[in-house]
């Protein structure tokens, strides 16, 4: 064979190849020799040693009031955790005693614990106080597998504000699924303030890396620290709450169900926000928050039932003003429009009620008197307008400004969870009467704000936050600033118009002044809301209520120049909104303009008050 | 002229014996990584170690079969194996199924097969049978196209799977090629563009154009041996780039230095060539076009780097260049791998008593990273003598290789020897923080058919053939 007597000229080079396999066999036995030998980075004295990531959980953002007074803090808790693969046995009757805790409660965590994972850690023990803390802390050397983790718990400063604040839960397995930020065991806001600026309020967790020891101590920090994340502390948030005003409301409700809204017309800010019965927000923090809830879920009163923003009554005459602005806007109705009343309204057989008063009243004084028969006739001119073809329009055209004050639709608050309410559509009046079934005359009732509608007591401030402003509103809004780089939500700054002019709403605002400030004897049915000096500009309100008494309600605002409150109070089964709606109001005015009461003797009056609640009687549009 | 020869007592016992030992000691690292508490037996075949056992049995069979087959096969069907896997290359690529983002396995039922590993054994196969042809000589433009076919056809089909840990392995065959007599300036070059593409990455461009001016000038010293011409050859560099430098200035336009010194060389090379062809000085093209290489070259590298590697692979080269940190992902992988061995220490921790690769820290234990349980749990001891053995297993495959008679069973051997290294170096390397994450395996050790059965058959070729060299007369 010829080829294989070729002269192999190459054959030297086989040395070259040996010695690179060789010198790089050399290099990685030196390295090798490095980090397992010498570098003492990389070794662990022994064997059960691991690296041990603690999560950093930061500070929850705290929550100001809107004079800058610190309405909710943090206090340093810790969670026992424990790592079961790293267990030893231990003297469980010890472990016992410092925990405070049963021998059933360790096997049965224990257990669950294996069950999540056996190399991860989970918690073992939920808000360990300090004072165990500390007791532990020394002892921890003997639990390998143990180690504590801190966590901050919310504290109020007050006991008010407990739907405002909103509070804190545990996630649940769906937020762990969808948000991988989350992981079991964390804490999110879960109402109020603390859901909607949840992700301001909570930071940036962060993570210690550390070498622990087979005494399961901390040697200190891994690869020094380069592996570590640092918290990020939450941004701390003002409010627009002020909470001597929201303690006076919520004092004023304590015997009575139903809420109060009070907005700052000029920005939409909400000063306060009470819904009654309430319940003091450190109930549900920490390891009584399960059996506290429980305990409040079952309340028949249903205290964690924003009522401010979830419940819906019917406007009852409030939303007079609103037919008369509408009337006006649409020319059929003008200041001089005067009507007769005989102490009712009869139309083809159907009557609806009024009150006794002088006749016949214009506009103003239809307001300050508030005359059923009077907006009767406003409603069914408004539907009955020969410009439109048909009810059909004109009713679209009247719900369009209806919609346009915020009625039947989200307000967009900063608050998860408001109601729409109700405003009826022409397809609801379809379905109940058949497309050519009705008429004016069927929908009466929404004339002085019963029927189909349906409001929240913050749609109702905020209407009352339009009309101070003369034809437009601020979106409500509970925070005032987010400290950090953060602003608020556009929409809030922005101003919302009704497609009312301006120049009507001094008519109604006219009759609303007079409603509360006329003279004795004149008809004025909210002189219980006059306080002295300051022109409070009102109306009243009653909601039929089918389950018992009626509802009690009252808007306001004040002063009548450069508005600074406007407000809206519901009392369930309070009555004529004159009796305790309109004194409730005129007290939290007071006390949010003046800081103090002129007649002692109201206060006495709405703090006394008894109003007969059972279960049955209670019941609202939900 | 051949005569007939027991091949069983040929057969090179000490390297069977060897292989035994290497992939025994993966089963049990196999078993110890994804040992757990809740699976005592070891022929548990639901886990990976007793599904290891069944490729190793297996593989055994095939070494058989390698054994009976006749040694002229694997020469004359060398082209058409290559081809074959050429075509499950592309079929792949068409009918694969993607794991881990690569799509580069077939499967079947409840089997999975990965061609690129056996493409491998084909490529050594063809490149031994066209480098032992008679008429091919292997420093002419026509062989390097031929072997940079052989080579480049698979490794380029591989990457197309995204696999680009396998298709690096084939740039490995250069050991062959250099055993087989490349030219060393073939090599040189090739050394110096790898160089080259790692300065440019860490080093400025500016940087990069002074080192590459230095260079030239030193070997024209070397080469001419005359101080004076290369005095006036730095003498006429500094000038222009001064008066470049200096109209820059006063008309203020902005360029950067690295473009003056650019455009000062620029100028530059046309005087030098101009005294070159008067003076008749020799090698100045040369260098002049090494010059402009290594220009164009630093310029590629920054393209290539952004616009042909994926992000990670970015991030991989620059966490190893310590360009990148990146503590949670590969630098978390590498760091985890690089406690788990170090943890260790001298001894280990001793079988089953590893924490770190049970612990999940460590990824892909009982594949890429087979080498951290071995690390940790058998100590420096272990991995000593883990990585003596294949240098030992190394030595002594080319130690056969040069005993062969036939120039085939020869550059077939190296082609062995080649791609087992290219393996060992970039797995150990990279569980040690020493090689950007490559995901090759680890031969015999890592858990895997494919990975086990390629080997193996790379191997008892290469024994079967050595079996019967003394058929061959001299």
């Amino acid at each position: 064979m010829l080829h294989s007597f070729i002269v192999d000229s190459f054959a030297n080079r086989r040395h070259i190849i040996r010695f690179i396999i060789i010198l790089i066999g050399l290099v990685y036995i030196v390295k090798l020799f490095v980090i397992q030998v010498v570098d003492s980075t990389y070794k662990l004295t022994a064997s059960s040693n691991v690296l041990r990531y603690v999560t950093q959980f930061p500070a929850r953002g705290l929550i100001y009031d809107r004079e800058g007074k610190l309405l909710v803090y943090n206090e340093a808790a810790y969670d026992l955790m424990v790592i079961p693969r790293q267990l030893e046995p231990f003297d469980t009757t010890e472990f016992c005693q410092i925990l405070d805790i049963t021998k059933e409660y360790v096997d049965e965590a224990l257990r669950r614990a294996k069950e999540f994972s056996v190399y991860n850690s989970s918690i073992f023990l939920k808000q360990v106080s300090s004072k165990t803390y500390a007791n532990l802390q020394e002892k921890l050397y003997k639990y390998p597998g143990f180690f504590v983790q801190a966590r901050t718990l919310r504290k109020y400063t007050l006991e008010n504000g407990a739907h405002l604040l909103g509070y804190v839960g545990e996630v649940n397995n769906k937020i762990i699924e969808s948000n991988e930020y989350y992981k079991s065991g964390d804490y999110i806001g879960v109402s109020g303030i603390e859901q909607s600026y949840e992700e301001y309020l909570r930071g940036q967790k962060g993570v210690n890396v550390y070498l622990v020891d087979v005494h399961n101590r901390i040697q200190g920090s891994y690869a020094n620290g380069r592996l570590d994340r640092k918290a990020k502390v939450g941004s701390n948030i003002i409010s627009t709450i002020d909470s001597d005003l929201q303690a006076y409301g919520e004092k004023l409700m304590r015997n009575k169900i139903g809420s109060i809204v009070a907005i700052e017309p000029s920005t939409g800010e909400i000063l306060a926000l009470v819904s009654s019965p309430t319940y003091n927000p450190e109930l549900l923090v920490g390891r009584i928050r399960t059996k506290n809830y429980v305990t409040l879920m079952s309340d028949t009163l249903k205290p964690l039932f924003n009522r401010a923003l979830m419940a819906q009554y019917p406007p009852g005459s409030t939303f007079k003003v609103v037919n008369a602005l509408i009337g006006m806007q649409e020319k059929t109705l003008f200041p001089y429009t005067k009507y007769e009343c005989v102490g009712a309204y009869y139309s083809r057989g159907l009557r609806v009620g009024c009150h006794f008063h002088r006749s016949p009243l214009n506009l103003i004084e239809s307001i300050q008197m508030s005359c059923n028969t009077y907006y009767c006739n406003v409603f069914r001119s408004i539907l009955d307008n020969k410009k439109y073809p048909s009810i059909r329009e004109s009713f679209d055209k009247w719900r369009e400004y209806i919609m346009s004050f915020g009625f039947g639709q989200y307000l967009n608050s900063d608050f998860g969870n408001e109601l729409k309410g109700l405003v009826p559509t022409k397809q609801t009046y379809d379905r109940i009467y058949g497309e050519n079934g009705w008429r004016s005359l069927t929908l009466i009732s929404m004339a002085i704000g019963q029927g189909e509608l349906g409001t929240t007591p913050l749609q109702m401030a905020n209407m009352t936050a339009a009309i101070a402003n003369r034809g437009y509103y601020y979106t409500p809004h509970v925070v005032e600033e987010i400290e950090g780089d953060f602003d608020l939500d556009e929409r809030f700054y922005q101003k919302n118009y009704t497609k009312i002019d301006s120049n009507y709403f001094e008519i109604v605002i006219e009759g609303m002044d007079l409603a509360v400030n006329g003279e004795p004897g004149s008809g004025s049915t909210a002189r219980s809301a006059q306080i002295p000096e300051i022109t409070v500009c009102g109306k009243t309100g009653t909601a039929e209520n089918p389950h018992g008494k009626d509802h009690s309600i009252f808007i306001a605002f004040a002063p009548k120049k450069n508005p600074k409150i406007a407000i809206a109070v519901y009392i369930e089964n309070g009555g004529f909104g004159s009796t305790w709606a309109a004194p409730t109001a005129k007290l939290m005015i007071e006390e949010y303009l003046n800081d103090s009461i002129s007649v002692p003797w109201w206060e006495e009056y709405v703090l006394n008050a008894e109003i007969n609640y059972n279960a049955e009687t209670s019941k609202h549009m939900e | 002229m051949q005569r007939r020869v027991n091949i069983w007592s040929n057969i090179d016992w000490l390297t069977v014996a060897m292989y035994l030992v290497l992939v025994f000691l993966g089963w049990i690292n196999i078993y110890a990584a994804v040992y757990n508490e809740d699976h005592h037996s070891i022929f548990d075949f639901s886990q990976r170690y007793g599904k290891q056992l069944i490729w190793i049995a297996a593989a055994l069979v095939i070494a058989f079969i390698v054994f009976i087959i006749d040694i002229n096969f694997y020469s004359y069907f060398a082209y058409i194996v290559y081809g074959l896997m050429i075509f499950l290359l592309i079929a792949v690529l068409i009918f694969g199924k993607e794991v881990h983002g690569a799509k580069s396995w077939f499967e079947i039922g409840r089997f999975r097969i990965q061609p690129a590993e056996f493409a491998k054994i084909a490529t050594a196969l063809v490149l031994a049978r066209y480098l032992s042809s008679y008429n091919v000589q292997i420093n002419t433009l026509k062989s390097y196209l031929r072997v940079a076919a052989i080579i480049l056809i698979p490794s380029l089909l591989i990457l197309l799977q995204n696999d680009t840990g396998s298709a690096l392995v084939y740039f490995v065959f250069i050991l062959v090629l250099y055993r087989e007599g490349i030219s060393e300036s073939i090599l040189l070059l090739g050394l110096f563009v790898v160089i080259l593409f790692i300065l440019a990455l860490v080093l400025e461009k500016l940087i990069i154009i002074f080192l590459s001016i230095a260079i030239v000038f030193i070997i024209f010293w070397f080469l001419n041996r005359r101080l004076k011409n290369v005095g006036i050859g730095i003498g006429i560099l500094f000038l222009t780039s001064a008066v470049l430098y200096g109209i820059n200035e006063v008309l203020s336009m902005g360029l950067s230095y690295y473009y003056i010194i650019l455009a000062a060389l620029g100028i530059s090379g046309l005087v030098y060539t101009i005294l070159a062809i008067r003076y008749k000085i020799k090698n100045v093209a040369l260098l002049l076009v090494f010059l402009i290489g290594s220009v164009l070259l630093t310029y590629s590298v920054d393209h290539v780097f952004n616009n042909f590697l994926e992000p990670h692979q970015q991030k991989r080269i620059n966490v190893v260049l310590g360009l990148e940190s990146d503590p949670y992902g590969v630098e978390y992988n590498v760091n985890q791998s690089k406690i788990a061995i170090g943890s260790g220490g001298l001894y280990g921790k001793g079988f089953l008593r590893g924490t770190q690769t049970k612990f999940d820290f460590v990824p892909e234990q009982s594949t890429d990273f087979i080498f951290c349980t071995i690390g940790e749990e058998w100590g420096f001891m272990g991995t000593f003598f883990v990585v003596s053995l294949f240098v030992f297993f190394l030595y002594r495959l080319i130690g056969i290789a040069e005993r062969q008679r036939s120039p085939f069973s020869r550059i077939y051997g190296y082609g062995v020897v080649s791609v087992l290294f290219f393996h060992i170096v970039i797995n150990i390397g990279m569980t040690i923080g020493l090689v950007p994450v490559i995901g090759i395996p680890l031969p015999f050790f890592s858990y895997g058919g494919s990975s086990l059965w390629a080997f193996t058959i790379l191997l008892f070729i290469f024994l079967r053939l050595d079996a019967s060299r003394l058929e061959l007369l001299k």
